[in-house]
């Protein structure tokens, strides 16, 4: 697996993977694929889109911990930059289909509607986290300062979440957007067991240390 | 080498047409309908139909279904001369929670819908109640095609021509009582058939209601077919109601009970969610949702595709010449 994942390829492949919903957009909005109304189905696909890519960098972590495939971490950066970009499309389609780029109309529209304002907020909040994703920002932010900060990427989860769930309140219609919410709820709750469990002392510490090591010399492979 | 008639420098290339020069739309539909009343009236059948060739041919359904011809009416209102919807985009983008909450939905899972047979039962305080048979209702009065504007809450509208007759004509035929004051609809609840039936998503059977003067109002519509066909399943077959001046959702689907009654009656999206679906729920882009400006709306398949200007909503639908008396003296804001 880590094998795989080291591979030179492995990046570029998951790069086309990660833009492969764009380009299917793109091309249904060019070609009259996306229904009859194509601006909403933008923006809904876009903001799905942009929940499911948290999920997916929110997964990384664990997944990388309970398989072993340490190389996982060679795609956080790009999966969490993906999530960005799909929110930024997102408010563009808004802005542009919705709105017509009428700055003062989207304005208010923020001001006045609850959903619109957090979702934005969540935007503005992901902003940071993205603007410091490069090596030299970590350098400059100190590892556990960047650290801090990025854990805001589960206050923003929550907020796109009740984003979602205030865009859906007025159908009564929620089975996606508990979905979601489970997905992020697992994988914050694994995270507050693990850390749970790596302050307590372990009694079989050197097994510990046996299988990290040897993870290491795989991973290096 | 130069060309030879270029009048006005290099970037004339392009010579737009004065905006005043574009013929205002209004001219342009009075034309149409100048042309036709032309046709109707002194040049006889031939030419009618030659004129009325390009609305036929656009209310033509893609004959799937069985014809369902009406006769254009004549109600003050009820042949907007707006661009139709695609057929595929009225019968592929709907609401109809029975059979899904997606707009994709309906379409997919309404198959199943038996509507033959139907009957629509007529109860409450009404002299004479009873269960009318759907070919008795059929022919209950002459079949009209009406081309309505159709306004969603949810800020989309589309234009479609549908077939039926004024609710009018049967009100009077089962002649309801001196304290009848409004109108409940009932529609189909049937788990077996319709598979959201039994989701938490509405307090099933859809219910709506009309005050009696909106039900009598003659633009109040029973429907049963659309594009000269009968009504497919993913749009309220085989009868339901369309109240133009209204947000969509007003106009019961499916119907299978009309009830008179004194007292208001309470409506499947009133329950829900009171203080985002009103009563009256009359288009009105004065009055926002709570979670969206109703000042506007997409029109769903105008030719401008994605890049479309949302256009301005109008007060009542564009129907306040016909119905705005209804509402005189009412505040608006208050019964939304």
């Amino acid at each position: 697996m880590n094998k795989l994942l080291m591979h030179p390829a492995a990046k570029p492949v998951v790069f086309l993977l990660c833009l492969l919903p764009f380009a299917w957009l793109t091309y249904g909005a060019f070609t009259d694929g996306l229904g009859a109304n194509p601006a909403e189905f933008l923006i809904r696909a876009t903001g799905d889109w942009t929940l499911r890519f948290i999920c997916i960098v929110l997964a990384v972590t664990p997944l990388r911990v309970m398989t072993k495939a340490n190389a996982l971490a060679r795609f956080r950066r790009m999966l969490g930059l993906f999530a960005y970009f799909y929110v930024v499309v997102h408010l563009l389609c808004y802005s542009w289909f919705d709105m017509g780029f009428e700055w003062a109309d989207i304005a208010k529209d923020i001001a006045k509607r609850p959903f619109i304002l957090v979702g934005f907020s969540a935007f503005v909040l992901l902003t940071p986290l993205a603007a410091t994703s490069f090596n030299r920002a970590i350098k400059a932010l100190g590892a556990k300062r960047w650290q801090m900060l990025h854990k805001a990427v589960y206050l923003i989860a929550g907020l796109g979440l009740l984003h979602f769930f205030w865009m859906r309140a007025g159908k009564n219609n929620f089975a996606e957007v508990f979905v979601y919410a489970t997905i992020v709820a697992v994988l914050l709750g694994w995270r507050v067991w693990n850390s749970a469990n790596k302050r307590k002392p372990k009694p079989s510490a050197g097994a510990r240390d046996g299988t990290e090591k040897s993870l290491r010399s795989s991973s290096a492979g | 080498m130069s060309f030879p008639s270029r009048p006005q420098g290099r970037n004339s290339g392009f010579i737009h047409p004065l905006s005043s020069e574009i013929t205002p739309r209004a001219v342009y539909e009075s034309r149409r309908d100048l042309l036709k009343l032309v046709a109707g009236g002194a040049a006889g059948a031939a030419l009618a139909s030659f004129a009325g060739r390009e609305a036929f041919a656009q209310a033509t359904g893609p004959h799937k279904l069985a014809l369902l011809p009406g006769a254009k009416s004549a109600v003050p209102g009820a042949q907007t001369m707006e661009k139709l919807t695609d057929y595929k985009d009225a019968t592929s983008y709907n609401n109809f929670y029975e059979f899904g909450t997606d707009k994709g939905d309906p379409v997919k899972n309404a198959g199943t819908l038996k509507t033959r047979p139907w009957t629509v039962e007529v109860e409450g305080l009404v002299k004479k109640p009873g269960k009318y048979g759907i070919e008795d209702l059929l022919k209950l009065s002459a079949q009209e095609e009406r081309i309505y504007r159709l306004r969603c809450v949810e800020g989309w509208s589309m234009v479609i021509p549908w077939v039926g007759y004024s609710l009018a004509e049967l009100i009077k035929r089962v002649e309801p009582q001196g304290n009848a004051k409004y109108v409940e609809f009932i529609t189909l609840a049937d788990p077996k058939t319709m598979p959201f039936v039994g989701s938490r998503v509405l307090d099933w059977p859809y219910t709506e209601g009309l005050r009696m003067d909106e039900a009598m109002h003659p633009l109040t519509l029973l429907a049963f077919g659309m594009y000269g066909e009968v009504l497919p399943n993913q749009n309220g077959a085989p009868v339901r109601l369309v109240v133009p001046w209204k947000y969509g959702f007003k106009s019961a689907k499916s119907i299978v009970k009309i009830r008179f009654v004194e007292k208001e009656p309470s409506t499947a999206w009133n329950k829900a969610a009171a203080q985002e679906y009103g009563f009256y729920s009359n288009v009105n882009p004065n009055v926002d949702h709570p979670r969206w400006s109703q000042a506007t709306e997409r029109r769903i398949g105008d030719g401008g595709g994605l890049f479309a200007k949302r256009n301005k909503t109008l007060m009542f639908n564009g129907y306040e010449a016909q119905v705005g008396q209804l509402y005189a003296g009412m505040d608006l804001k208050k019964n939304y």
